[in-house]
């Protein structure tokens, strides 16, 4: 480590460093013995010991999809994953292990240096505990319980357990298996009736490492007439020399509730980006996905909504960019079980240097589901010839009320556009910058505007090298 | 000053010869207009000039201020000072005009803008074209009419204050009060620059005051005179100069 480096990771490593849990590695691999230890380390009762034993089986059992990218699935190598890493061992990373393109895009996007160490894994906890206690404080007047899922289950074990697994089963599929059997951080929030936070939740997954686990379970319940924005990621590269992601998040909007969860995730390019996310929407209330893909080796992600209650509403909005050796599988489903319930979804992918992007959606309309909405928008832009998009939607449609609409579109940067924009003084790649940034605005609006403003700038690094 | 010169230019797209030996000189504060059928190469000459990578110069030269053109790209002509008022401009969809338009000027000038003094300049210029404010949220040409579209154009030249303004069917499209403001404000370009205007009709040059008119037949220019042939072309036509 640099002498410059040592000194701005010593601070987080000797204050925050916690020697009762230095010591605690699991080998790589995974068995039920594995799983019964992370479990007993954390001192969980004894059900969630039996989910985790019950899920590591079905995972073991279940066979890989074989749907998707299945060559690039067959290479992720199980027996080589750590499935249990303290945070503390985190510390020891080298920040000389980070690769110099992450280190320099950190650089170009301004991310101050004490973030790029905890961003590139090098520091288990960024940045001073008193902004992450401030904000809990706050929450905490309003009602609101919001914990690391950990800590969720050791202070309030009774909302976990009814509610854990009960929108994603652990037996959904094979990553939500490995995802229950091994979890470990995540975030766990209760919004109290009628209780609305006002400021998205944010801060805090800037600046904890715990939620940056490779297997992070999230649940959040936003009880009557509350409403929660809750915003995870960043859009600066997130290292990690773990290659497998696969993260489980719940959702749960009672009667006339809001949920919003937005996420922008860029992970280096050698990650496995598996992600089940799916909200149950009761009676009037409304589940929002805003969902950013970038980075990763292979990204499979479809942000679900269950429309459970009357008059309930989703709205999925996501994008994709795939760059060199990269897919993007991601989409959305939306289920319509209840009648007059709606759904937006809207899908914006960019391919480039022979990346490929994918939509793949489901629409379910059940018969009993009357009088129901949903608009379906695809958009595909493609930087070169070499590139690939491609879209698989399924649409179960039982009843014949329902109105339902489905545009996708597929386009080139076209040389007009390029034309015009630099006989308006802009070189070649910031006017592809600007078309890109461009295309992803109806989603870019959406985010915090710090967040709006680090993906606009990354979209434009993207885009440099990508003339000629 | 010789803003523009062209000589002996030959242009071809994709094989197919389009431009066939133009010279022309504009000096500064002159206005040149280019009248001619559809297709005889009035636009090409326009985007050849600008730099459009579709189009070959097989042979001949362009320079803008006494500078061969040839190793600049099209951006570097914009910030040199040359504008292209489009015929058809694209539309950039998720890009704001405001947005857009103080990037652009900052580009082309090469500094930060202050915000305060670009937008005092900028409520000028759109005051003076008649544009609403809320062109500034709009994205750039999306769902825009032939007549937006020209005054965006013409707001674009006001603020960018070009040496050499090539205007590209900047009439076409346009009622009479939009050509009335943006009439003027060419006018109030051409005082400190060359212009190159392009059109088919009298009726532009009736506000805009040429000083040269050159009539295209084929890629060529094969009659140059003052303002009475604009009215000559506009009243004979173009059959009488095929010979």
């Amino acid at each position: 480590m640099s002498e410059q480096a040592h000194e701005a990771v010593g601070d987080y490593r000797y204050g925050f460093h916690d020697p009762e849990q230095s010591t605690i590695r699991f080998d790589k691999g995974l068995s039920e013995q594995v799983v019964r230890d992370i479990s007993e380390l954390k001192n969980e009762p004894e059900w969630m010991t039996e989910i985790r034993v019950k899920a590591y089986h079905h995972f073991v059992e279940r066979p890989m999809p074989e749907w998707g990218n299945c060559s690039m699935l067959d290479g992720i190598n199980f027996e080589n994953v750590t499935y249990f890493l303290r945070s503390s061992d985190q510390t020891e990373k080298d920040w000389d292990d980070v690769p110099e393109d992450i280190k320099n895009t950190f650089e170009r996007l301004g991310i101050p240096e004490a973030e790029q160490k905890w961003l590139g894994g090098v520091t288990a906890q960024y940045e001073s505990e008193a902004v992450y206690h401030s904000i809990r404080e706050d929450l905490e007047q309003q009602g609101v319980l919001f914990f690391d899922m950990d800590t969720g289950l050791k202070e309030h074990p009774e909302i976990v357990k009814k509610y854990f697994c009960s929108v994603v089963p652990y037996s959904d599929n094979k990553f939500a298996a490995l995802n229950t059997a091994v979890w470990s951080g995540g975030s766990f929030i209760y919004v109290p009736k009628n209780v609305h936070v006002e400021m998205p939740v944010q801060a805090y997954f800037r600046i904890n490492a715990k939620n940056m686990g490779q297997f992070e379970r999230t649940l959040i319940i936003a009880d009557e007439g509350s409403s929660i924005h809750y915003v995870e990621g960043c859009t600066a590269p997130t290292y990690s020399t773990d290659s497998l992601h696969s993260a489980v998040v719940e959702l749960i909007a009672m009667d006339n509730a809001k949920i919003r969860y937005s996420t922008v995730q860029n992970w280096s390019a050698n990650v496995y980006n598996l992600v089940t996310k799916r909200g149950i929407a009761h009676s009037n209330s409304v589940i929002e996905w805003v969902d950013g893909n970038i980075g990763s080796k292979l990204t499979m992600k479809y942000p679900a909504v269950i429309l459970k209650g009357e008059g309930a509403h989703a709205e999925v909005i996501s994008v994709a960019y795939a760059g060199e050796g990269q897919h993007q599988d991601a989409g959305a489903k939306v289920h319509h079980l209840a009648p007059r319930t709606t759904s937006n979804i809207l899908s914006k992918s960019i391919s480039k240097n022979g990346g490929r992007s994918s939509y793949r959606g489901m629409l379910q309309v059940t018969p009993r589901a009357e009088g129901c909405r949903s608009k379906i928008v695809c958009d595909a832009l493609m930087l070169d010839d070499q590139s690939r998009s491609d879209t698989y939607p399924t649409m179960e449609v039982g009843n014949s009320t329902a109105d339902l609409e489905h545009e996708a579109s597929v386009s080139k940067i076209s040389g007009d556009q390029l034309f015009y924009l630099m006989s308006r003084g802009f070189s070649e790649e910031e006017a592809m910058g600007m078309i890109v940034n461009g295309f992803f605005e109806p989603f870019t609006r959406e985010l915090p505007m710090e967040y709006a403003v680090e993906l606009n700038k990354l979209l434009e690094l993207e885009m440099e090298g990508s003339i000629g | 000053m010789e803003v523009l010169k062209i000589t002996d230019l030959h242009v071809s797209v994709e094989g197919t010869p389009i431009i066939n030996g133009i010279s022309l000189t504009i000096k500064k504060g002159e206005i040149h207009a280019i009248m001619g059928r559809n297709g005889a190469g009035k636009s090409t000459l326009a985007n050849v000039v600008m730099g459009h990578p579709a189009y070959e110069i097989t042979s001949g030269e362009v320079s803008f201020l006494g500078k061969p053109l040839e190793d600049y790209e099209v951006h570097q002509r914009a910030r040199a000072g040359m504008f292209l008022s489009f015929q058809y401009p694209p539309s950039i969809p998720g890009v704001q005009v405001g947005n857009f338009l103080k990037k652009s000027v900052a580009s082309v000038r090469d500094q930060q803008l202050k915000a305060r003094e670009f937008r005092k300049e900028l409520n000028g210029a759109m005051e003076q074209l008649e544009m609403d404010k809320s062109f500034l949220s709009r994205y750039v040409n999306d769902g825009f009419s032939g007549g937006e579209k020209k005054r965006l154009e013409t707001l674009q030249m006001l603020l960018l204050k070009p040496q050499l303004a090539l205007l590209d069917e900047t009439d076409s499209g346009l009622d009479i009060d939009a050509l009335r403001v943006v009439s003027k404000g060419i006018n109030q370009i051409a005082q400190d620059a060359g212009c190159l205007v392009i059109t088919h009709y009298q009726r532009l040059l009736d506000l805009v005051k040429p000083d040269f008119v050159h009539a295209m037949i084929d890629g060529k220019i094969v009659e140059s005179g003052g303002p009475e042939l604009a009215i000559k072309l506009e009243e004979n036509g173009y059959d009488w100069l095929e010979a």
